[in-house]
């Protein structure tokens, strides 16, 4: 049942161009493929660890600027750009996953929102490598071997393949003795310890491993907008991630892409009808209700109903798959 | 010389109020153990309560304060009995995702109210700076200054000396026995997260008239809110005013003689520093209230 389903999925999403009635419809798709890359990362470590990065969006701009700035300074091609975006983003997340790996909770929230909010400073104010405010137009399209992937179809089999690399190593990650060890740790960290799970090990490296797959998503959005900006770094795009984790599903893997599908389809077919102004109002109050009337996200829910046995008792809220 | 005892007063007046911002969310947090990020938004909405009463209103400017203080107290008792009640005894990842929520509807509602456009409180202050030997103060950052060393030590006399400040600090020492003894939590909580808030809204209403008021101010209060509390050390009064004091005076001082772009960053920096060598704050021997 599952097994099919899968390759029905897969099939529909390889021949997805064909059934689009338009461009526009294939652009929503695309950004919902990014911020599928996105959410999926921000789901490792707030689903898996249990821990919250409100500073998301930093390794997100990180990945944006270092693959911009080094296909249009240094005059890389897309391939080495993106791998050196991954890096550098990866390697901010270990500094941030070594300089807080003993703060819990609230704390490690406000290191991640410090962490974005001098970056983004930082972005504003090196003028002479960032351009400031103003931004970095004229990023180029990638290209693979002699074709140029300029064309919204071919960009989609691009950010596809993204989602489907961030969603294996995701599933790799979580169903190997590593994602047991990140359970047991936003489960009882003490009883994780005690049994032998090395904490600090296991948090630095979801912090990588995240950090790094936010790059992923940052290199994609540079090169398919074309331009980079200290917008990037908007707490807003930290925001959208963690509704679309928790609206999906925290802690599973199907959970951050429907939530990413969702909430990018969601503004758009509202945007005729509401300013996006109104759109963070209901993102706000739709947050608050979440945590209210579905606290488990989307998925687990429909997954319980499915299945039978909504369980009532909070315990085995946020299974694993 | 002059010029640093220029920028330590100008630091003072910043300060004071961030003071104010920090006493209120140090007692939210020590105390209910809720995450308020929402606390920004209290600010900013003592700033547009206070831009109401005077540009709309026309009332006079120190009841245009009033009016934001008793604002910012009102709406945070409403969130407090209507979000957070019904949450006690939830994680605490639980009611921070839900003070984000708040956060970001407050936010966006400012936005909608008020528009973008930043807007200036008119004041009744002369302009013309008050010059004593090498330094120059303009009146209204005086009478901010007054003004927020008036409210802290309200705060304190608050906590200290009165039955419900009395009945805040049994609770964050032990909440179940504090409840044995007859404390109702319930409102303890509910007057905490109000005063908290009337704090807040306070600091809006005073800052407001010497910057800009714009939706997006909350943000940076809020953060500057957490550096002051992560300052001080959790529920520690004294070490909020402290840490208040300190974080206006350190940033003045980047502004002055660093560079005015990382003004803001002196925040952040000392978010980072402060959690990584010495979680507890700098002035604590250990968690504790007023």
């Amino acid at each position: 049942m599952t097994r099919v389903g899968g390759w029905l999925a897969a099939a529909g999403a390889l021949t997805l161009p064909l059934w689009l009635p338009s461009a526009y419809h294939l652009h929503i798709v695309i950004m919902a493929g990014i911020f599928g890359v996105l959410a999926l990362s921000l789901n490792l470590l707030l689903g898996y660890t249990g821990q919250l990065s409100l500073g998301h969006a930093a390794f997100f701009g990180i990945g944006a600027y270092t693959s911009a700035l080094l296909t249009l300074k240094l005059d890389w091609s897309f391939w080495p750009a993106l791998a050196a975006a991954i890096a550098l983003a990866g390697a901010a997340g270990w500094i941030i996953g070594r300089l807080a790996l003993k703060l819990r909770g609230a704390y490690f929230v406000l290191v991640t929102i410090s962490f974005a909010g001098v970056i983004s400073l930082v972005s504003v104010n090196w003028i002479e490598l960032t351009n400031g405010p103003l931004g970095l137009p004229g990023v180029p399209a990638p290209e693979l071997g002699r074709w140029s992937l300029r064309t919204k179809t071919a960009y989609y089999y691009l950010v596809l393949a993204a989602v489907a690399l961030s969603y294996t190593v995701s599933r790799r990650l979580v169903r190997s003795r590593i994602g047991r060890a990140f359970v047991a740790l936003r489960e009882n960290e003490a009883l994780a310890e005690s049994i032998g799970v090395d904490v600090t090990h296991y948090l630095v490296l979801a912090a990588v491993v995240s950090a790094a797959m936010a790059g992923l998503g940052g290199s994609l959005y540079a090169h398919y907008t074309r331009f980079v900006s200290p917008e990037v770094f908007l707490f807003t795009y930290t925001v959208t991630m963690v509704i679309m984790v928790v609206a999906g599903g925290k802690g599973t893997l199907a959970g951050p892409l429907v939530g990413a599908v969702l909430f990018t389809a969601l503004p758009e077919a509202l945007r005729a009808a509401a300013s996006w102004q109104w759109q963070m109002l209901a993102y706000g109050v739709l947050l608050v209700l979440l945590v209210f009337f579905l606290p488990r996200g989307i998925v687990p829910q429909i997954t319980a109903s499915i299945s039978g046995h909504a369980r009532a008792d909070p315990a085995s809220r946020a299974p694993s798959p | 010389m002059d010029q640093l005892l220029q920028h330590l007063l100008n630091g003072l007046v910043l300060g004071g109020t961030y003071a104010l911002l920090g006493i209120g969310l140090t007692l939210i947090f020590g105390l209910m153990n809720v995450v308020n990020f929402a606390h920004g938004e209290f600010y900013t909405l003592g700033a547009y309560a206070a831009f109401a009463a005077l540009a709309l209103a026309g009332v006079g400017f120190f009841v245009a304060l009033l009016a934001a203080i008793v604002a910012g107290t009102a709406l945070g008792w409403l969130c407090e009995v209507t979000l957070l009640r019904p949450l006690r005894g939830e994680s605490i990842d639980t009611t921070m995702l839900v003070m984000i929520g708040v956060w970001i509807a407050m936010q966006s509602a400012e936005l909608l109210g008020w528009g973008g456009v930043a807007k200036s409180i008119p004041h009744p202050f002369p302009t013309a700076p008050l010059v004593l030997g090498p330094i120059a103060i303009a009146p209204l950052r005086l009478f901010v200054l007054v003004l927020a060393a008036g409210l802290i030590a309200a705060s304190w006399l608050l906590v200290q000396k009165t039955k419900l400040g009395r009945a805040m600090r049994a609770t964050f020492q032990d909440r179940d026995t504090a409840a044995l003894m007859g404390v109702s939590i319930g409102r303890i909580h509910a007057a905490t997260f109000a005063f908290g808030s009337g704090l807040a809204a306070a600091a809006g209403a005073l800052l407001g008239p010497i910057f800009l008021v714009y939706p997006s101010m909350g943000d940076l209060a809020s953060l500057k809110a957490f550096s002051v509390v992560i300052l001080g050390g959790l529920g520690n009064l004294p070490g909020a005013t402290l840490g208040g004091l300190l974080l206006g005076i350190a940033e003045e001082l980047g502004a002055g003689y660093i560079s005015s772009g990382y003004r803001d960053a002196v925040g952040f920096v000392i978010i980072i520093v402060v959690l990584l060598f010495r979680p507890s704050g700098l002035f604590a021997r250990q968690e504790r209230i007023a």
